[in-house]
């Protein structure tokens, strides 16, 4: 069977599409396959609603690689992020938590509610800085595997333990603290102010099947201190146009490079002949022929649904059925007639052009988690909530605005299945939570769209919902992502690849796997 | 935090006070001689209702000032500058039948800029009925020309006009209108999320523009202490904006004799290495540090280890995701993709990164002209 392509994608999100960009870029002809109408997968943003653009599932950008915005050159294709500045926690009693860009107001907001805290907050960035730079070019790198004896395997583990040897002995012990304790815990450690304590321990939870006082979420807290590090280049905010944008930029580089991007182009199974990947059968019974085949889509997919899990190895398919998926977030994005009135801070302000964080206590989250560990939606979630139109006013029609929240924890699992009533009461429950701090919220919703975790499978194609591609649990991450032994991109079939966030180093968007496993191809 | 208002400007629309400008008005039989004998431009090629950005020369060819000049009907044109020169005007009008009024207490400006620039406008401008050659909706007004108008009943002149290189106007009204004026544009521009901005963006924005600033990246030739400071017209990148076909003007002698030998400089934009700065900075064990405010100092540029040049301003463009500097090149060392090398200070230390010279201006969306 001859071929057209030296290379086909399967999936056109953020990281297939990154992959296809740097294959092209290296003079390889690429095939993208996307079984939807539009680019992006989970980087999408949609006209739901004529007029307003929802960034229907990712909603902000925080790690997306330096290297790949350099190197495929997105600002030329229409890249820009603007900034995302501050954090606001409404509080229950009327009061609230605000932190901003400018570093003494933030401090005198924070020694309003803990004149200690105050203090600590600048020594704990501090300390989050250095351990973010000591962990940061694990992101860059193809994983190692620690068992093996391979020269490219001891070079990568020697490079690995100088970056922790070259550690400071207090950073080392604070590192290994980091990578074992609850985010909970560790901010216990620093702080006494609820309201901040809850807000920071927010982001160790975010997209995990864990509470703040799981351990292991102190290492995901890690994550968000990656992009503080990257200094002027910081990447961290929302995309002009929504997420989407970020996808349709790399897919215009990808383009530009030679890429051949097709839409509504599902793909049923990818073709196996003598243990290697040899192309692609379309649903519509088309077959496409190529020596490489990347999956952009998630490892359960990919191994127990794209390929015929009979021809990979018995204990192969045990790990990938073992690998943890469960979803446990929702979507919910309103169309607004006019901005929410916050009872504790009224008005137009600061407040609303960056994170709204509905997490007034880390009793409130692991309130949230217990609810969802027994298969219901948080009675009251946790809430990340953004108006994008606030940055960048081509989101909405002129005064009108999209809102997106975050919810957290919604099961996939739900007690009783999910269903259209099951989607309404959650999207009720997080109106009526919200209600609670903005009560104007109610009145001036014209659209309302909730995305629950089996939408995301549905629409989306993520197993269980899950946004990452699979947990970012400890036991999930690095050397073990997806699995033990295949951390490399490489799968058990020759020239089959995984180039989506189910490899390392995990989801969000980052563009990393794409490109790691690009060049993981390129390397052969 | 200026970056809030930087984003303004691409993003949304930014609002700045533009007033301390001077402003002259040029009017009478003999103004379009007076003009073209000051400014390098052909004013007889500015129709009624047309702006023309120029420089302008003392009788070395060397430039003293840069402004717009607009033709307000046949015989009245309007002058702005950022020095004054109203006894320059008055010199070179000697013999000339001519009125030359400073306006600059009396008018006030504000610039309305950035990609919702036109929607915010129109909400509040009506072009006045007989508004010379431009009637209708503000679509009508076109890069570089302007209108009258009444913004929120104030009577105003718009143009399209301004120093960030994106789509935007400038709006002239008497000094007494203009606390009103700014009201109703930002009230009109807040559900455009509009931001009153400050000169720390717009000095952002003009480097992203390729738009030189005076006292920064040259020096006007009346307060030049040395002939080594002052620069000509084409070493600064504006022989576009040099006629010499149109009869006598100042300098124009110098300028010919400049324009047989190639001039010896050329104002360029460089573009410093991202991989370079990042390696500096990665062997003091730092994340790269760089400038989120315009650098006025100057630094020196090299090829290999001869210096052939100085850079004037330099900025991170935080839309472009890359390091921008204007230039002074000796002209042998200007072409597009030299590659050159610029100083930086890294911790205390002076180094070198790699720089290529790349094409002005850095930033040009569509929407500017469109």
């Amino acid at each position: 069977m001859t071929s057209d392509y030296d290379a086909i994608i399967v999936g056109g999100g953020h990281n297939g599409l990154t992959a296809a960009a740097y294959l092209a870029r290296a003079g390889r002809r690429v095939l993208v396959l996307e079984r939807r109408h539009l680019l992006g997968g989970a980087t999408v943003t949609e006209e739901i609603y004529p007029g307003f653009k929802y960034s229907v599932c990712s909603y902000v950008v925080s790690l997306l690689r330096p290297e790949i915005v350099r190197e495929l050159d997105l600002p030329r294709f229409g890249l820009q992020i603007l900034p995302l500045e501050s954090t606001f926690t409404p509080l229950p009693d009327g009061d609230y938590l605000l932190r901003g860009p400018d570093h003494d107001s933030t401090r005198r907001e924070i020694y309003r509610h803990s004149p200690r805290d105050a203090d600590a907050y600048d020594e704990f960035g501090q300390m989050m800085f250095q351990m973010a730079k000591a962990v940061k070019p694990i992101l860059g790198m193809v994983p190692p595997d620690p068992t093996s004896l391979a020269p490219r395997d001891l070079l990568a583990l020697g490079r690995l333990g100088s970056f922790v040897r070259g550690l400071p002995e207090e950073h080392f012990y604070a590192l290994a603290k980091l990578m074992t304790m609850s985010a909970a815990d560790l901010l216990d450690e620093w702080f006494e102010s609820e309201a901040l304590k809850a807000t920071m321990s927010a982001s160790g939870i975010i997209g995990t099947f864990l509470g703040p006082r799981s351990p292991g979420t102190a290492y995901v807290l890690l994550h968000h201190y990656m992009g503080e590090i990257d200094g002027a280049f910081r990447a961290w905010g929302f995309a002009r146009g929504g997420t989407g944008a970020i996808a349709l930029a790399i897919a215009g580089a990808a383009r530009h490079h030679g890429a051949e991007i097709r839409t509504e182009a599902p793909v049923a199974r990818v073709l196996v002949r003598d243990g290697r990947a040899a192309g692609v059968a379309l649903e519509s019974g088309k077959e496409i022929a190529a020596p490489v085949v990347l999956s952009g889509v998630d490892p359960r997919r990919t191994f127990l649904g794209l390929v015929d899990p009979a021809l990979l190895p018995e204990p192969f398919v045990e790990a990938i059925r073992r690998y943890r998926t469960r979803g446990s977030s929702a979507k919910v994005n309103l169309a607004l007639d006019a901005l929410p009135e916050f009872t504790s801070l009224p008005g137009m302000g600061q407040h609303l052009r960056g994170a709204i964080s509905i997490s007034p206590s880390v009793d409130y989250l692991e309130r949230a988690y217990d609810d969802a560990k027994y298969g219901h939606f948080s009675r009251q979630p946790y809430m990340d909530i953004v108006i994008p139109s606030t940055i960048d006013p081509s989101m909405a029609p002129p005064g009108k605005h999209v809102m997106s929240i975050f919810v957290q924890y919604a099961p996939y699992e739900l007690a009783g299945g999910w269903n259209e009533t099951q989607r309404d009461a959650l999207g009720d429950t997080v109106i009526d939570t919200l209600a609670e701090y903005a009560p104007n919220i109610r009145d001036v919703i014209l659209h309302r769209q909730v995305v629950t975790p089996w939408d995301l499978e549905q629409t989306f194609g993520l197993t269980e919902g899950n946004i990452f591609h699979g947990e970012l649990a400890l036991h999930q991450l690095f050397f073990l992502r997806p699995v033990p032994g295949w951390a490399g991109y490489r799968t058990p079939i020759g020239g089959l690849f995984l180039c989506g966030s189910g490899a390392h180093p995990g989801g969000g968007i980052t563009g990393a796997p794409g490109r790691l496993a690009a060049l993981e191809v390129l390397s052969r | 935090m200026h970056d809030r208002e930087y984003y303004a400007i691409r993003t949304a629309a930014a609002l700045i006070d533009v007033s301390p400008i001077y402003k002259y008005l040029v009017a009478g039989p003999g103004a379009m001689r007076l003009l073209n004998r000051v400014v390098t431009r052909d004013v007889a090629r500015c129709a009624v209702g047309q702006a023309l950005y120029t420089p302008w020369c003392n009788a070395a060819g060397k430039v003293m000032d840069d402004g717009l000049v607009a033709r307000l009907d046949e015989a009245t044109f309007a002058l702005t500058s950022a020095e004054p020169a109203l006894r320059w005007l008055h010199d070179n009008a000697f013999g000339m039948d001519v009125e030359i009024e400073d306006v600059s207490a009396g008018t006030a400006a504000a610039a309305l800029q950035g990609p919702f620039a036109r929607d915010i406008l129109s909400q509040v401008a009506v072009l006045d009925p007989g508004s010379r050659d431009v009637p209708g909706s503000l679509d009508r007004v076109k890069y570089q020309h302007l209108a009258w108008a009444h913004v929120g009943g104030v009577p105003a002149v718009v143009s399209r006009t301004g120093y960030t290189g994106d789509l935007g106007y400038e709006i002239w009204v008497r000094a007494v209108d203009a606390p009103r004026l700014w009201d109703v544009l930002i009230e009109a521009g807040e559900p455009y999320g509009i931001l009153p901005a400050g000169l720390l963006a717009l000095d952002q924005a003009r480097v992203e523009a390729g738009l030189i600033l005076i006292g920064v990246d040259y020096v006007p030739a009346p307060q030049a202490l040395t002939p080594a400071q002052t620069s000509s017209p084409f070493e600064l990148g504006l022989g576009w904006a040099v006629d010499l076909d149109k009869g006598h003007s100042n300098g124009r002698q110098a300028l010919l004799d400049e324009r047989a030998e190639k001039p010896a400089w050329r104002l360029a934009g460089l573009e410093i290495s991202w991989d370079a700065i990042e390696g500096l900075y990665a062997s003091v064990g730092l994340p790269p540090q760089l400038p989120t405010t315009t650098q006025r100092s100057s630094v020196p540029v090299y090829a290999g280890r001869r210096q052939v040049g100085y850079a004037t301003s330099r900025v991170w463009s935080p839309l472009l995701k890359r390091y921008l500097a204007l230039a002074h090149l000796e002209g042998a060392h200007a072409r597009h993709g030299e590659e050159l090398a610029i100083e930086v200070t890294v911790e205390h230390r002076r180094l070198t990164a790699a720089a290529r010279v790349v094409k002005l201006p850095f930033f040009e969306p569509e929407r500017k002209r469109a």
